[in-house]
C-alpha cells in the first residue's frame, strides 16, 4: 500500500488556476485572469473592470488619505507663511514645555492603562465566557452575542446618561482615578472583541478537539493552554488590537465622566498649542492604522492556510 | 497485487481488556437514550454498535469513553468500575468521526500529545511515535500539518495517536464516515489489521451495517437505546432474533404470510420461521433477496429494475398482487424492465413479526 493511499495530499498540490466555486459563476462567464498562476472568477458576471476597480481605490484612499497627509503636513507648518519645521516635534521633548505637555502625557499614561484593564476584562471575562459557552453551554450562544453586541446599538451619549449613576458608586469603591474608566470602556468594546473571538471560536471544533485532548489523558487546564488557547490566538490578538483603539479613540465617556484620557487631554492642550495636539492625534492615528493593519495580515495568513488545506 | 501489512511493533502491542457495560441508563431531559443497556466486550475482541440514527450507540459509547456521565447502571474495565473515573484517566484510546487533529500540531507532535500527558521520556516518545505512524504507513508525513493531509490520512493520524498510549481499550466513533467509499474501504481493513495485530479491545460506532458486517467479531443491534440482538455478523445476517433485526441488518423482502405450527406459508411456499415459538396467525415474513429465485413456475410478476452490482445481480419484480420483490441472483442471468417472470422462495428460514 502506498502512504500516500487515501486521497489527495498538499505535497502534490501546486501552484495553478483556482477551481471554480460552486454556484459563482451563475452567468457562466469565463473565468479571467488576473495573474501568473491564479484565475479571478467573476461574481455573478458583475465583478468590477480593473480599470474601476483603480478608480474606486483610489478615490477611497483620497478620501482617506488627504485629512492625515493634510495633517501631518500641518504638524510641521511654521505659522501661516507655508513654510516647514520640525521645531513642534522638537517642542515636545523640550523640558521648558514640559508643563504645558505634562497633561497629555499624563492622558496617554491613563488611556495605556485603561487599555491594559480592558484587554485584560476581554481576557479574563469575555474569552472565558465564549469559550465556556461554545464548550458546555452553546445554546446560550446566541444569548451572549446579543449581550456584547447590544452597546454597539446604544449610542455611547446614551450609554453614558446610564454610565453617571453607577459611576457614583464606582467613585465611593475604587475613586475617581481615570483607570476606573476601564469598566465603561471595556463594555464599550465588546461588541468589537467579541467578533474576532467567536470567528475563531467557529473556525475550529472547539469541542472535538477538547475531547480528543482528553481522551488522550489531558486535564482542563492542559487542554486549555496546549489545544485550545493556541487555535484561537489570532481571534484573541485582533479582539486584544481593536480593544486598544477603541481605548485610544474613546473621548465621550471621558469627558462625560470628568476623567483625564488621551483624548481629553488632546483638546485641553490643543486649545494652548494645536501643533502638538495634531502630533499626537496623528501618532495616535499611525498606531491604531498598523494595528489594524496587523489584524488584516493575521486574517490574511489564516485564509491562505485555509485555502492550502 | 498482494501487499504484505507490517507486523505491529513491539511497542505497541497491547492487552486487552475486559469493558462491561451494565444497565445503564442515560437521559437527555425527557429522552431516554439508554435504557438499561448491558454489554460485555471479551479482551481482543472487535464489537460494532450498529443501528438507527439517535438508537444511542454514540451515547453509549461516549459514557463508556466518560465524556457523558451515565444516570444508572455500571461501566467496568478490567472488572474496576470506571464510571466516576473522568475521561483523561480511563486510559482509553478514541478516534472521532469528525477530524480531531490538532491544527497547530504537526502530525509528529499530534501522535507524541498522548504520551507527553503520561511523562513518557522524550527518547522513548520519539521511538513510539515513529512505530505508530509507521503502522499507519504515514512515517514520512510526521512533519505535515494536519491541514496538509487528505481526510483518510488524518484518520490514519488520527488512529495511530490514539493507540501509541498502549490503551486498554480502543473507541471508535464513526471514524469512517466522512471519507469517501474508496477509503472508507479502505482505512476500514486497515484499522482490522491493527486491531488483530495488537489485540486490543474494541468498540466500534456505525450506522453502516457493511462496515460492521465486514470488520467485527461480533455485533450489538441497538434500537431504542438497548441492544436488540448481539451476535456474530453471520448470525445476525442468517438468524435475526426480530423484525427488527432482520429489517435493518442486510436487506429483507416483506411478505405477508400465514404462521402455523413453525413454518410460514408464503404464497403457498412453506419456509421455516426463525423463532418458533411465535404465535400462529397472519405474520410479515422477512425473506433475503438470495432466498428467492426465479423459476420456471411460481408466483408470477414483472420485472421492474435490474441492477449489476459487480458478481451478483439484483431483480426488482412487482407481483401481479402489487407487493415488490427483490431478487438476488447471478449476473448472467439478465432481466430487463417488462419482462414477464415466476419467483419462488428457497425455504430458508426467516425472520417472522405479527402483521398489525
Amino acid at each position: 500500500m502506498s502512504a500516500a493511499a487515501g486521497g489527495r495530499t498538499a505535497g502534490s498540490r501546486r501552484p495553478g488556476p483556482t477551481p471554480p466555486v460552486p454556484g459563482r459563476r451563475a452567468s457562466g462567464g469565463p473565468a479571467v485572469p488576473v495573474g501568473r498562476g491564479t484565475t479571478r472568477v467573476p461574481r455573478f458576471g458583475a465583478a468590477p473592470s480593473r480599470v474601476t476597480a483603480a478608480i474606486v481605490l483610489v478615490v477611497i484612499g483620497l478620501v482617506f488619505a488627504v485629512p492625515l497627509v493634510a495633517l501631518a503636513q500641518f504638524t510641521f507648518r511654521q505659522g501661516t507663511e507655508g513654510s516647514l519645521t520640525l521645531a513642534h516635534y522638537t517642542a515636545i521633548a523640550d523640558p521648558l514645555n514640559a508643563a504645558t505637555y505634562q497633561p497629555v502625557f499624563d492622558g496617554l499614561g491613563a488611556s495605556l492603562l485603561i487599555a491594559v484593564i480592558a484587554v485584560a476584562i476581554v481576557l479574563l471575562v469575555l474569552l472565558p465566557a465564549q469559550v465556556i459557552t461554545a464548550l458546555r453551554y452553546p445554546r446560550l450562544r446566541r444569548v451572549l452575542e446579543f449581550v456584547c453586541i447590544v452597546p454597539i446599538t446604544v449610542p455611547v451619549v446614551v450609554l453614558v446618561v446610564g454610565f453617571i449613576p453607577v459611576y457614583q458608586v464606582v467613585a465611593q469603591v475604587f475613586g475617581s482615578d481615570a483607570w476606573t474608566l476601564s469598566f465603561a470602556i471595556g463594555i464599550i468594546a465588546l461588541p468589537f472583541a467579541f467578533r474576532p473571538i467567536a470567528a475563531a471560536i467557529t473556525a475550529m471544533d472547539m469541542a472535538v478537539l477538547s475531547e480528543a485532548a482528553r481522551s488522550l489523558g489531558a486535564s482542563w487546564w492542559t487542554v486549555t493552554w496546549r489545544v485550545l488557547l493556541p487555535n484561537l490566538r489570532r481571534g484573541i490578538t485582533a479582539a486584544c488590537f481593536l480593544t486598544i483603539t477603541v481605548v485610544l479613540g474613546e473621548y465621550t465617556l471621558a469627558s462625560f465622566l470628568s476623567r483625564t484620557t488621551f483624548q481629553t487631554a488632546l483638546v485641553l492642550v490643543q486649545q494652548t498649542d494645536p501643533y502638538v495636539a495634531a502630533i499626537f492625534s496623528l501618532g495616535a492615528l499611525v498606531f491604531g492604522f498598523v494595528l489594524l493593519v496587523v489584524i488584516g495580515r493575521i486574517g490574511a495568513r489564516r485564509t491562505g492556510e485555509k485555502e492550502s488545506a | 497485487m498482494t501487499v504484505t501489512a507490517p507486523a505491529a511493533p513491539t511497542s505497541l502491542s497491547s492487552t486487552g481488556a475486559t469493558v462491561e457495560l451494565e444497565a445503564v441508563e442515560k437521559h437527555y431531559g425527557a429522552h431516554r437514550a439508554l435504557a438499561g443497556l448491558s454489554l460485555r466486550v471479551e479482551p481482543g475482541e472487535f464489537v460494532s454498535l450498529l443501528g438507527p440514527s439517535g438508537c444511542g450507540k454514540t451515547t453509549a459509547l461516549r459514557a463508556l469513553a466518560g465524556l457523558e456521565a451515565i444516570d444508572a447502571g455500571s461501566i467496568r474495565i478490567d472488572g474496576a468500575d470506571v464510571a466516576s473515573t473522568p475521561v483523561n484517566k480511563r486510559d482509553i484510546g478514541m478516534v472521532f468521526q469528525q477530524y480531531s487533529l490538532f491544527p497547530h500540531m504537526t502530525v509528529r507532535q499530534n501522535v507524541a500529545f498522548g504520551l507527553e500527558m503520561r511523562r513518557v521520556p522524550a527518547a522513548a516518545r520519539r521511538e513510539r511515535v515513529i512505530d505508530a505512524l509507521d503502522m499507519v504507513h504515514l512515517a514520512d508525513f510526521a512533519d505535515r500539518y494536519p491541514h496538509q493531509l487528505s481526510g483518510g490520512q488524518q484518520q490514519r493520524v488520527a488512529l495511530a495517536r490514539a493507540l501509541v498510549t498502549r490503551p486498554r481499550v480502543l473507541l471508535l466513533d464513526e471514524p469512517l464516515s466522512a471519507l469517501d467509499a474508496k477509503v472508507r474501504v479502505s482505512l476500514r481493513d486497515e484499522i482490522r489489521r491493527i486491531q488483530s495485530d495488537l489485540g486490543i479491545t474494541t468498540v466500534f460506532v456505525t450506522h453502516d451495517q457493511e462496515e460492521a458486517l465486514a470488520v467485527s467479531d461480533r455485533i450489538a443491534v441497538m434500537n431504542a437505546g438497548d441492544i436488540e440482538q448481539i451476535g456474530t455478523p453471520e448470525e445476525l445476517y442468517r438468524s435475526p432474533s426480530s423484525a427488527f433485526t432482520a429489517d435493518f441488518v442486510g436487506q429483507s423482502n416483506r411478505l405477508r404470510g400465514d404462521l402455523r405450527g413453525g413454518d410460514v406459508f408464503v404464497y403457498g411456499f412453506r419456509v421455516p420461521a426463525l423463532d418458533a415459538a411465535a404465535a400462529d396467525g397472519p405474520v410479515i415474513a422477512f425473506v433475503r433477496p438470495e432466498d428467492v429465485a426465479f423459476a420456471a413456475e411460481g408466483v408470477t410478476g414483472t420485472v421492474v429494475a435490474s441492477s449489476f452490482l459487480g458478481s451478483i445481480r439484483r431483480t426488482t419484480v412487482r407481483l401481479d398482487d402489487d407487493t415488490v420483490v427483490t431478487v438476488q441472483h447471478e449476473v448472467g442471468d439478465r432481466r430487463v424492465a417488462g419482462d414477464a417472470v415466476a419467483v419462488r422462495l428457497l425455504g430458508a428460514p426467516v425472520a417472522v413479526a405479527p402483521l398489525t
